[in-house]
């Protein structure tokens, strides 16, 4: 199977490209970028079986295939919120071809059995590469290391105890010692949980005014600053996830300055939305961190466009109808956001945030390179994951056409413009508009 | 005129209008309570339930004597009685309540934002008896209607709330309420107990209770609630009735006449010295007996009398 894709804008930022281009795709890797190439020239070789598939991209943009590096796939454990499958077919209609998925399954992803479990149902329902995330505590209960290097074996990509901080200084700064020696990345959800207990919003003024328990900014700051200040201590990486607040930004922008190896992620809730949403209790808008100030979100946009912070993540965490329908203190958090991350990411091009290879960069490269995955790139002789933009494509979201198998997104109803009209994984398409007339 | 809106879930949604048609209405139904057979028709036929999920003696007990005074049928439930103890949640809780068909729920929640829920998910009214820390709506409108029968009026008085702001739904629906009416709202408390932001309300925060009393016309005392000790905002009790407690010494910072005000239950000797809680310018019973009335032009207005 060949396949050739013709006339599309083709941004990689990975190699400066920026320029209408062809790209053929042949055994599943790209084996020519380059203007006007034509069907016979796909890398000279000639089998007697080769059919080459003409794609015109006139219009579209064309780039690598994005990459989510934080995700929520709830298998084992939560299938009623999400399956590897489902979550798999909402990442490729969502542009995705590459996800990594976060260890808070139950069982928690902290050894081989579970690892190798996620890899082999990713592979079986062949939608989007998952690369499994690790916990980096037995349990992720913040007491004993995990076995990194048989994780790593297993196939596991990266380390994080997500939904909380490893409490205890000493056993983070091992952690991060012990991960640089094998070279894998550590990705910190960061959150001093006696600062946030008991609270279901930001703290600000409308907390003040619903009356809901609060979750101050510094809970999320403190942690980030200590984890900045052990990877600059022991000279590692460590990646800071889901930022939501002005000062996290300001934290990770001083220590890049310092040449500390910290590299950061927000999710598009925290540059859309602010903890405003809240008002009439809806449960969707219920998200940990918590939505937070407009002065937050314009930090966080001010960091995405000074490249403080490296990568959009969506952070897709679903929950079902009955981990939501309850009171707001007792509602599950999380929201979904594979099928609507792009859409409003590309919105930060529209607002002259970002440049639309900017972002990209931020969707693809970005994360591959914190991650270590041979990914994010268009480069001759990598697996053919492509991702084809409508930029132009104005839609409605409507979570009842959603592939997830949960529904909770506050943005169900909000008009779009942009989105990914195919998504190509390593040769097959996995994602195509065209046949999904919605 | 009438109230318009299907609930009353908070005073933050209310005009000033409508905060004077429930006052107005609420004075007319004073009498009823002191008539030999108390008692009128006006809700005859009409079905109230009060959903109390959260321990209540004084809302529960004002709003079912407002609903038989005015001939309702009233049904209380409480949380020990309710299936919420079975695992089932307020949604389902509401849309059983609901086939039953009454005409108001009333709903009383530990959650801030249940009576919300509530009110998307039926048909009927609901009124919010208290969510949280959010809001108390009653609670305010009946502080509101003891200060309007006792000072004449509300626009321009002095009134310093004083205790644990932060966790207080009846601080949160009275600042709304008084500062809506042209009251000088200043609330009091140690910092620990201070929502941030709480300025931008429209009030004046102080961390002393000397400081917030001063030329006060009005001083409403909170209740402390004891088992917040344990989340450390405040170091002990005995410090706390030294600082914050009102007193017979204290108080003389205060207008000559001052009104005292407390929307229960009292914690005699912390908050409050006993001989204040019983002083002569004590109205908190007058409180009480106020709540009926409101509650009775509640259940009234909301079933679309006019």
């Amino acid at each position: 199977m060949k396949l050739l894709l013709k006339a599309g804008r083709v941004i990689d930022p990975s190699q400066n490209i920026d320029a209408l281009m062809d790209i053929a795709i042949q055994d599943a890797k790209i084996v020519q970028i380059g203007p006007n190439l034509s069907e016979g020239q796909t890398n000279g070789r000639k089998g007697p079986s080769s059919k080459t598939k003409t794609i015109d991209l006139t219009g579209r943009v064309v780039v690598p295939g994005l990459i989510d590096m934080h995700t929520h796939l709830r298998e084992p454990g939560f299938e009623y919120k999400e399956t590897i499958e489902t979550g798999s077919l909402a990442a490729a209609a969502g542009g995705f071809t590459s996800i990594a998925c976060m260890p808070n399954t139950q069982p928690v992803n902290d050894n081989r059995s579970i690892t190798e479990f996620i890899k082999r149902k990713a592979a079986l329902a062949g939608r989007v590469h998952v690369y499994p995330i690790a916990a980096i505590t037995i349990e992720s209960a913040g007491r004993s290391l995990t076995d990194f290097r048989d994780l790593q074996d297993a196939g596991a990509i990266g380390f994080s105890d997500d939904g909380k901080s490893v409490l205890n200084s000493a056993l983070m700064r091992r952690a991060l010692e012990y991960a640089s020696s094998i070279d894998m990345p550590v990705i910190c959800h960061c959150e001093d949980p006696q600062l946030s207990a008991g609270g279901s919003m930001n703290e600000g003024f409308v907390s003040t005014e619903l009356g809901l328990a609060p979750i101050p900014a510094m809970a999320e700051d403190v942690m980030t600053a200590r984890d900045i200040i052990i990877a600059e201590y022991t000279r590692t990486a460590v990646h800071i996830a889901h930022v939501s607040t002005a000062g996290s930004v300001e934290f990770i922008r001083s220590a890049k300055k310092r040449g500390v190896k910290v590299t950061a992620e927000t999710a598009p809730h925290y540059f859309t939305l602010t903890d405003d949403s809240l008002r009439d209790f809806n449960t969707f808008y219920k998200v940990n961190p918590p939505l937070r100030t407009k002065e937050d979100l314009e930090a966080v946009k001010e960091g995405l466009r000074d490249g403080t912070v490296d990568v959009i993540a969506s952070d897709h965490a679903p929950h079902a109808v009955t981990d939501k329908d309850v009171e707001f203190e007792f509602a599950a958090s999380g929201m979904i956001g594979l099928e609507t991350s792009l859409a409003l990411s590309l919105k930060l091009v529209d607002d002259g945030i970002l440049t639309l290879p900017q972002l990209i960069q931020k969707m693809s490269f970005n994360p591959a390179k914190i991650l270590k995955i041979p990914k994010g790139t268009l480069q001759v002789g990598v697996d053919a994951d492509v991702t084809v933009i409508d930029r132009e494509k104005i839609w409605t979201v409507d979570c009842h056409q959603f592939r997830s198998r949960s529904r909770n997104s506050p943005f169900h109803g909000r008009r779009m413009k942009g989105k990914a009209v195919m998504t190509i994984m390593g040769g097959e398409i996995t994602y195509d508009e065209s046949q999904n007339n919605a | 005129m009438k109230l318009t809106q299907k609930d009353l879930l908070g005073i933050k949604d209310l005009s000033v209008e409508e905060i004077n048609l429930i006052l107005d209405t609420a004075e007319s139904f004073i009498e009823v309570s002191t008539r030999e057979i108390k008692k009128v028709p006006t809700l005859r036929g009409k079905t109230v339930i009060n959903l109390f999920l959260e321990a209540s003696t004084r809302t529960r007990t004002s709003f079912e004597i407002a609903g038989k005074r005015l001939s309702a049928d009233t049904i209380n439930i409480s949380s020990s009685t309710s299936s919420i103890v079975k695992g089932e949640t307020l949604i389902d809780t509401a849309k059983n309540l609901e086939a039953m068909n009454p005409d108001i729920i009333v709903i009383r929640h530990s959650a801030a934002g249940a009576p919300h829920i509530l009110a998307k998910t039926v048909k009927q009214s609901v009124i919010n008896a208290g969510d949280g820390a959010h809001e108390h709506p009653t609670q305010a409108l009946l502080d509101l209607m003891t200060i309007r029968s006792k000072k004449g009026q509300i626009a321009g008085l002095q009134v310093a709330i004083c205790g644990d702001i932060a966790h207080s739904r009846v601080a949160r629906s009275n600042i709304y309420a008084l500062t809506k009416m042209g009251a000088s709202v200043t609330v009091a408390g140690p910092a620990t107990m201070m929502p941030r932001y709480i300025e931008q309300m429209g009030v004046k925060a102080c961390c002393k209770l000397e400081d917030a009393i001063v030329d006060a016309d009005i001083i409403m005392m909170l209740r402390i609630q004891l088992e917040r000790q344990t989340e450390h905002i405040f170091p002990s009790l005995r410090e706390y009735s030294t600082y914050f407690g009102l007193n017979r010494k204290n108080i003389t910072l205060a207008k000559d006449d001052v009104l005292i005000m407390h929307p229960g239950p009292v914690n005699r000797g912390i908050e409050l010295a006993p001989d204040i809680a019983d002083a002569p310018f004590s109205i908190i019973l007058d409180q009480v007996t106020n709540g009926v009335a409101v509650r009775m032009a509640l259940l009234y207005l909301l079933t679309g009398g006019n």
